[in-house]
Formats: structure tokens, C-alpha cells, sequence
């Protein structure tokens, strides 16, 4: 690989990332339909959707919007719901830590799960790989999903309203979160965290201000951790 | 989402919008900018993997069982488009396989029962 160029990196990249153009479409465009829905008007929605740009946060702040939850558990509700690019951003520093700053910034800009998965994946198989060469095969993977997501959200902001009601938009939401969270089911301990978080929150939805919420997801947080740690030591026993 | 509250006064969405916009960039900038190349705790790393896989069903849960479209009360279709989304997700691993099972059962028992 040595001979190819940061050019072709690139294309490369974007080969890697263009099938997600199919889950990122509809994605933007339910965005936009519901953020309609729920009374943004369309330079709202996508200045939404391009500065914070990512779908998981941003349909949960919607919720809790109409939800009238305070602005704080808004808040701390959605950058959790984001905090794995944090975890994220930790795995590809290795990779690209030493980029400049401003390519740096960028990268962390349109981080999103498919451009995390991909570039990572490759990364770790081609260790010959320079950090051009990464920055160019990343900047590849987002050369398309971002552009999409702010296209799709455009078109579902303008033609959000004219949705009837017979069509049960309400609950696209949650059919939505149901569907990323299965794929994400990867081990006992993820599964772990997802059950106890699901109990937790029913009578976690008697507490004031949506904080059953946090204090759900914190449960689930504390028992994924505590079983990855007993299932690594049970490994390291036998 | 008809019916479920009240839309949110201006004032409140943008302080929303700009602070999540800071914030998700803080969250995707916080290691690759400001760590460098110096090596994580693995406790952070640990708890960090298992947020958005708590978030998430916290979040879902009370909207399946308490649905604001119906007025909070119970829903058939509701309830098995929810189960039918993880069961297609759950077998095929595959998000818009698991979407779609959701949708069809949704409509097509909200057609057959109303």
C-alpha cells in the first residue's frame, strides 16, 4: 500500500462509508419530520441537526422538550446519550493524535458511529498507514454522511407538517431508539446494562423533572461496568 | 408526535441547540484534541461503554408503556411494534431490518384495530 496516494486514501473512505447513506437518510429525515412536528420551524431544525450532529442526542432533547422537562436535564439527558464519542475520540487518538490541531477538530466534528467504526476497523488492520493517510481515509468515510444527514433533515423539516396524524409519528421515536439499541447488544454486560436500565425507569418515571432518566441510565451504566469486571475476572480465574 | 406536549418557547431551544452543540463537540474533541496520545483510565472507559446502551432503553421505556398519544394509557400496537422492533433487531443485528418490523406491525395493527 505504500505506493497508493493520500487521493486514493480518500476515495477509499468514502467507499467504506457510502453504504451508511442508506441508515443516515432516514434517519435525517425523521429528524426533520418530527422536529417539525414538534414546532421547530426549518432553520431551526437544521441549524439542530448541522451544529450538534448527532441523531441519538438530538431526537432525545426533542422528547424532552415536549416532555417540558428543565433545560438542565435536556441537556445532561442527550450528552449522555452522545458520550460514547468520548469513548470514541479516546480509541482513534492512538491513530491520529499527532494530525494538526485543525484537522483534529474537524475529525472531532463529524465523528459519528459509522465513521468511528469504519476508520477504526481499517486503521487497526493497516498499521503501514501514514496520519495523512488516516486523516484522508476519515475525511472519506464523512464525505458523504454528513452532507446527507443535513439534506435528509431539509427534506423531512419542509415537508414534516403536511404528515397526518393517522400515521402514528409518535411513536416513530421510539421504534427508532429500539432498533439502534439491539446491534448494540454485544455482550452480557451490554445486555446487562440495557435490562436493569428498562426496570429502573418504571418507577424511575415517578421521579420530578424526567431525573429517572439519569438515575436509570446511571444504573445501567454502573451494572454494564460492574459485570465486565466480574466476567474478565471469571476469564482470568478459569 | 401529535398530542405530546407543548412545543418549546424559542428562548429555551436555542439555549438547547447552542449547548448541545458545544457540548457534543466537547465530547468528541475532549481525548483527540486535548489528550493527545496519553493512555485513558480504563475505568472511564468502561462506565463510558455502557452509556448510550442505558440511556437509550431508560429513555424508551416509559414512552412504550405510558404512550402520549393515547393519553398514557396502555396500547396494544404500540406495545408489540416495540416488541417486534427488538426481535428483528435482536435476530438480524441490522437497524433498519428492526425498523421496519416496527413500522409494519405498528400499521398493520393500528389498521386492524384501530
Amino acid at each position: 500500500m505504500a505506493s497508493t496516494t493520500v487521493n486514493s486514501y480518500f476515495w477509499a473512505g468514502l467507499r467504506a462509508g457510502a453504504p451508511f447513506v442508506v441508515v443516515v437518510a432516514p434517519f435525517g429525515l425523521l429528524f426533520g419530520v418530527l422536529a417539525t412536528e414538534a414546532g421547530l420551524n426549518v432553520f431551526e431544525s437544521m441549524t439542530f441537526a448541522v451544529t450538534v450532529f448527532a441523531g441519538a442526542s438530538q431526537f432525545a432533547a426533542l422528547q424532552l422538550m415536549q416532555e417540558n422537562a428543565p433545560t438542565i436535564v435536556v441537556l445532561a439527558s442527550s450528552l449522555a446519550v452522545n458520550l460514547r464519542m468520548a469513548m470514541y475520540s479516546a480509541s482513534l487518538t492512538p491513530y491520529m493524535g499527532k494530525a494538526p490541531l485543525w484537522q483534529r477538530a474537524f475529525a472531532a466534528f463529524f465523528m459519528v458511529d459509522q465513521s468511528y467504526a469504519v476508520s477504526y476497523a481499517r486503521f487497526e488492520t493497516d498499521p503501514a498507514m501514514t496520519i495523512p493517510d488516516r486523516m484522508a481515509y476519515y475525511a472519506g468515510t464523512c464525505a458523504l454522511i454528513a452532507p446527507i444527514w443535513a439534506v435528509a433533515t431539509l427534506v423531512g423539516a419542509l415537508m414534516g407538517a403536511r404528515i397526518p396524524d393517522a400515521f402514528a409519528l409518535d411513536f416513530a421515536l421510539p421504534i427508532t431508539f429500539l432498533a439502534m439499541i439491539a446491534p448494540m447488544l454485544r455482550t452480557p454486560a451490554h445486555v446487562a446494562a440495557a435490562l436493569v436500565a428498562v426496570v429502573a425507569s418504571i418507577p424511575g418515571s415517578l421521579l420530578p423533572y424526567n431525573l429517572g432518566l439519569l438515575v436509570a441510565g446511571g444504573a445501567g451504566m454502573l451494572v454494564g461496568a460492574r459485570t465486565e469486571l466480574l466476567l474478565e475476572n471469571r476469564k482470568e480465574r478459569t | 408526535m401529535s398530542g405530546a406536549g407543548t412545543p418549546p418557547d424559542t428562548l429555551t431551544l436555542w439555549i438547547v441547540i447552542v449547548s448541545l452543540a458545544v457540548g457534543s463537540f466537547l465530547l468528541r474533541f475532549v481525548f483527540l484534541g486535548m489528550v493527545g496520545s496519553r493512555p485513558m483510565p480504563p475505568w472511564v472507559l468502561r462506565h463510558l461503554r455502557y452509556t448510550a446502551v442505558a440511556i437509550l432503553p431508560a429513555l424508551v421505556t416509559p414512552l412504550v408503556i405510558w404512550p402520549a398519544a393515547t393519553g398514557g394509557a396502555a396500547d396494544v400496537p404500540r406495545m408489540a411494534a416495540a416488541v417486534a422492533t427488538v426481535t428483528a433487531g435482536l435476530l438480524s443485528r441490522n437497524v433498519l431490518a428492526a425498523i421496519l418490523a416496527g413500522v409494519v406491525t405498528l400499521y398493520g395493527l393500528l389498521y386492524l384495530i384501530g
